[in-house]
């Protein structure tokens, strides 16, 4: 699938929508298994993402003064993406979410209800019944799903603000391993598709970004490189680079060599 | 008055929400409170009077994916 054609000046200025707010960078990063917070500001700086994503947990009541986030990553400066990590219902979900509501006003989270600790998989029954509920309290949803191209349109169909799919396990950093699922979901969505999980490297990136996502999660692919920071730098010149290549439309695939120098004209 | 805060017993003297976070040595403006599995909303941490068994949760953001 080749995005239609636009001029160059157009796709400097290539922005996305997501639940009504316009963003330019096309890369969202996580802010877990980072070394420390300074560590996680420095890749987020150098990432130039816009949107974080964080976790809501309980507060060390043996050590109140323990490093907060929001003291590093300044939520008026990032877009705060709250998750449900850690659920496995849709009422936990929704109790989660609602403190996350209370705790900084986040509207804008991203689902997901897990099924199995072993692969982190979504239990996609689940995530439905569990987006329904978070539309209907006025939560604007994201949601972690599987690379399943009939439940991506039940959650679109439900009111999802962006369809997550997982290329590949959590934190397990294979890869798109479906390139063909994911290029369905992105073909017959009208809202943003993002790779969620599974990236590992760069290319990973740049593939998702190719097969037409909208944007890329990342978290472990950047906090577990030997330079979390030049990662992150990466991760934002292959979303740049993906898009760039999307739109520009790429060559077809050819059986046998085709010279790129003239035949014409040999000494 | 006994509590459960964070899913541990505690032994307090305050009478309201606002009263026990500051007790705890925790900024009002960076965590979300729920008592007895109900959202408190922030406008009303002054007012909502604690009872004794109350199981109170206390969370705030982290890093996270």
């Amino acid at each position: 699938m080749n995005a239609p054609v636009q001029t160059l000046s157009t796709a400097d200025q290539d922005g996305w929508s997501l639940a009504g707010r316009t963003f330019r960078s096309r890369l969202i990063i996580g802010t877990g298994k980072y070394k420390d917070y300074a560590l996680n500001a420095a890749a987020a700086e150098a990432s130039g993402a816009e949107i974080v994503t964080v976790a809501m947990r309980r507060v060390n009541l043996s050590d109140p003064n323990q490093p907060m986030l929001v003291d590093f990553i300044d939520p008026k400066r990032f877009t705060y993406l709250p998750n449900t990590a850690g659920c496995f219902t849709g009422e936990e979900a929704v109790r989660t979410l609602r403190l996350a509501r209370e705790a900084g006003g986040w509207e804008l989270v991203k689902l997901e209800v897990l099924s199995n600790t072993a692969h982190l998989y979504p239990d996609m029954e689940e995530t439905l019944r569990a987006l329904k509920l978070l539309v209907a309290e006025g939560f604007q949803v994201m949601v972690y799903c599987t690379d399943d191209v009939v439940y991506a349109r039940k959650l679109e169909e439900a009111g999802a603000a962006a369809i997550m799919p997982a290329a590949a396990p959590i934190g397990s950093g294979l890869g798109i391993q479906n390139q063909v699922n994911i290029r369905l979901i992105v073909e017959q969505a009208h809202i943003p598709v993002l790779v969620d999980a599974g990236v590992g490297t760069a290319s990973d990136a740049v593939v998702a970004m190719e097969l037409g996502c909208d944007a890329v999660l990342t978290n472990t692919a950047i906090a577990g490189a030997k330079d979390p920071i030049r990662m992150a730098r990466a991760m934002k010149h292959a979303v740049l680079a993906g898009r760039d290549a999307y739109l520009a439309g790429r060559m077809s695939k050819k059986l046998y060599a085709d010279p790129s120098s003239p035949l014409a004209g040999l000494i | 008055m006994r509590l459960t805060v964070n899913g541990e017993p505690r032994e307090v003297e305050v009478e309201t929400v606002a009263a026990l976070v500051r007790t705890l040595g925790l900024d009002l403006r960076k965590v979300a409170v729920e008592r007895n599995l109900e959202i408190v909303p922030k406008s009303l941490f002054d007012r909502i009077a604690l009872a004794e068994g109350d199981r109170i949760e206390i969370v705030h953001v982290i890093g996270g994916g």
